[in-house]
């Protein structure tokens, strides 16, 4: 039985099966097989966006959501995150070339007086995995440090991480301050980290309190979503 | 060459062991962000203070402060090159506050996680891991602690790496991995996984088990799955005091002493030998769990209901372990 599995060749499957492979392929981590698809997906004539969110992100997606279940765990995650940014590297300068459109920006960091940082390590490379820009501002961020890259960088998100009881206040103070600056409306605010809950991301003025990596994914692409529709009714 | 743990256990049917560390230096004006091992070094009074607040509140053991005392951490503090001292100058102080005790009190050098990713999927190789492991044990040793105390752990690579560093610097020790992740570890490790892999290990601990995760609720249903597995090597459980809570610009453990006696007196009757706290737990937490694990008579094995009655609702609604954990969503292959 593991011999026909072995057999698998990617080239002779059609388009459709092709990507389901390609989601399996991703599920479990093979970053040489998903480069290949993409490669295959290409000389098709596939356009790059359309493989990156109906092959890569669609595979992402099941991968967040197992996270999230709790049936996948870190190690998997980075396996497939690994084997996306494979995929990721063939594509993005075929995307930069060909326009195409963008599925959002994050800006971020832990904050001041934090530098733990797998869990925003790990958010970061879902939301990449998901087709987001991030720009990682890695630990121990102070509130300038955050405003002066909201400022070049023009993100739709700005997330903030914290692990000690500690410092998670400091995400106040970051808040307050896009406040009195009056930018607070300029971006979605997400939050996360282990002790922190949705209660706390209310009492801190934030969007939304993410409780892991995936949550933080999908509750992005429904602010995106959001701003979309605001868009087009506006 | 029987060691201290070793003997006290054989007179005991539980042993107290401490509570915070983190959370009770912050109260003495450690500032977020600080390396509490620099403390050591600069505020010895205050660490000796900390040692003494869980020794006069009952506890028969306590950790040492050298929780992110090996280099993988330090460096991030640029002090990477001050493991070993640091972690000496802590179990040092240990040595003092232990011995001038009229009852055998056990000094437990605290070893936590290097904070990196082990390779394959991360930077750090196993053989770096043992070294930094291994540094900080020796210091721990020359400062007179009795055992090694391994905890937060989640990767059972860290784990391993860690047993290993403990035979080179030929040192019992005791280990314990938290399960904050829908009853596993960030790293997906259930409790029956590690009770497992605790016996294949060549040199195991004398005591393995839980520390912080997620409530007290949680700790007890991760006791009940290494019990489940049948071994016979003693069980730690060190939970958090509830779960943190914002007011007005600071944080608090909503765990009130009478919960934490409540949770002691389960956890002994679930079968764990050696019961602590972890974050949130303070000195009038201790007390109290001393006196309810003194006063109550050993009870039948809490059921998972009792324990939800007694402390609250569990994080999530199952723990990896048994026939209903959940199926991955995708077939899966593997090609050479």
């Amino acid at each position: 039985m593991s011999d026909q599995e072995d057999d698998i060749i990617l080239s002779e499957l059609d388009d459709e099966e092709l990507v389901q492979q390609m989601f399996d392929d991703l599920y479990d981590g093979l970053r040489e097989e998903i480069e290949e698809g993409v490669n295959i997906l290409l000389e098709r004539g596939w356009e790059p966006y359309q493989i990156l969110t109906e092959a890569l992100v669609g595979g992402m997606t099941i991968v967040g959501k197992d996270f999230r279940d709790g049936i996948l765990f870190v190690p998997e995650v980075l396996l497939a995150a690994n084997a996306m940014k494979g995929g990721m590297a063939i594509l993005k300068p075929l995307l930069a070339e060909t326009g195409a459109p963008r599925v959002g920006k994050m800006v971020i960091g832990t904050v001041k007086g934090d530098i733990h940082d797998i869990g925003k390590n790990l958010v970061s490379m879902m939301m990449e995995g998901a087709g987001f820009e991030v720009v990682d501002l890695g630990i121990n961020n102070a509130v300038e440090k955050y405003l002066a890259a909201l400022e070049t960088e023009q993100p739709d998100i700005l997330g903030m991480s914290a692990l000690l009881t500690t410092t998670m206040p400091y995400m106040k103070v970051v808040i307050d301050t896009l406040i009195e600056q009056g930018k607070r409306d300029d971006y979605v605010v997400l939050v996360g980290g282990a002790p922190l809950n949705e209660e706390f991301g209310k009492a801190i003025g934030a969007d939304a309190y993410c409780r892991d990596a995936a949550v933080a994914v999908e509750t992005a692409k429904d602010f995106m979503a959001r701003k979309h529709n605001r868009l087009a009714a506006g | 060459m029987k060691n201290a743990l070793t003997k006290l256990m054989a007179t005991r049917d539980w042993i107290l062991a401490d509570g915070a560390t983190g959370t009770n230096l912050f109260n003495m004006g450690l500032q977020s962000g600080d390396a509490p091992e620099m403390w050591n070094d600069q505020h010895p009074e205050r660490i000796e203070l900390l040692y003494r607040q869980a020794v006069d509140a009952g506890s028969d053991l306590f950790l040492t402060n050298s929780f992110g005392g090996n280099a993988a951490r330090l460096k991030l503090h640029g002090a990477q090159g001050r493991a070993r001292e640091l972690s000496r100058i802590s179990a040092e102080i240990g040595r003092e506050v232990a011995d001038r005790q009229d009852r055998p009190v056990i000094v437990a050098g605290s070893v936590g996680p290097t904070g990196e990713i082990m390779a394959p999927m991360g930077a750090l190789t196993h053989e770096l891991a043992v070294e930094i492991f291994h540094e900080q044990a020796e210091g721990l040793k020359e400062g007179g602690a009795d055992v090694l105390w391994l905890e937060t752990i989640s990767a059972p690579e860290e784990y391993k790496a860690a047993a290993e560093a403990f035979k080179l610097a030929e040192m019992p020790w005791c280990g314990t991995m938290s399960f904050d992740t829908a009853g596993r570890t960030m790293m997906g490790v259930t409790s029956a996984d590690m009770a497992a892999m605790v016996e294949k290990l060549a040199n195991p601990p004398l005591a393995y088990g839980a520390n912080c995760g997620v409530g007290a609720s949680d700790l007890l249903r991760t006791v009940l799955g290494f019990v489940a597995q049948g071994s016979e090597r003693p069980i730690v459980a060190k939970g958090n005091a509830g779960i943190p809570k914002y007011h007005d610009g600071h944080i608090h453990y909503d765990g009130t002493p009478a919960l934490m006696a409540e949770y002691a007196v389960l956890a002994r009757d679930a079968g764990a030998t050696i019961i602590g706290g972890c974050c949130g737990t303070m000195a009038e937490h201790l007390s109290m769990m001393r006196a309810a694990l003194e006063s109550r008579p050993r009870g039948p094995r809490p059921t998972l209901d009792q324990i939800t009655d007694a402390l609250g609702p569990f994080s999530s609604a199952d723990d990896g372990t048994g026939e209903d954990a959940a199926a991955p969503r995708r077939t899966r292959r593997r090609r050479a």
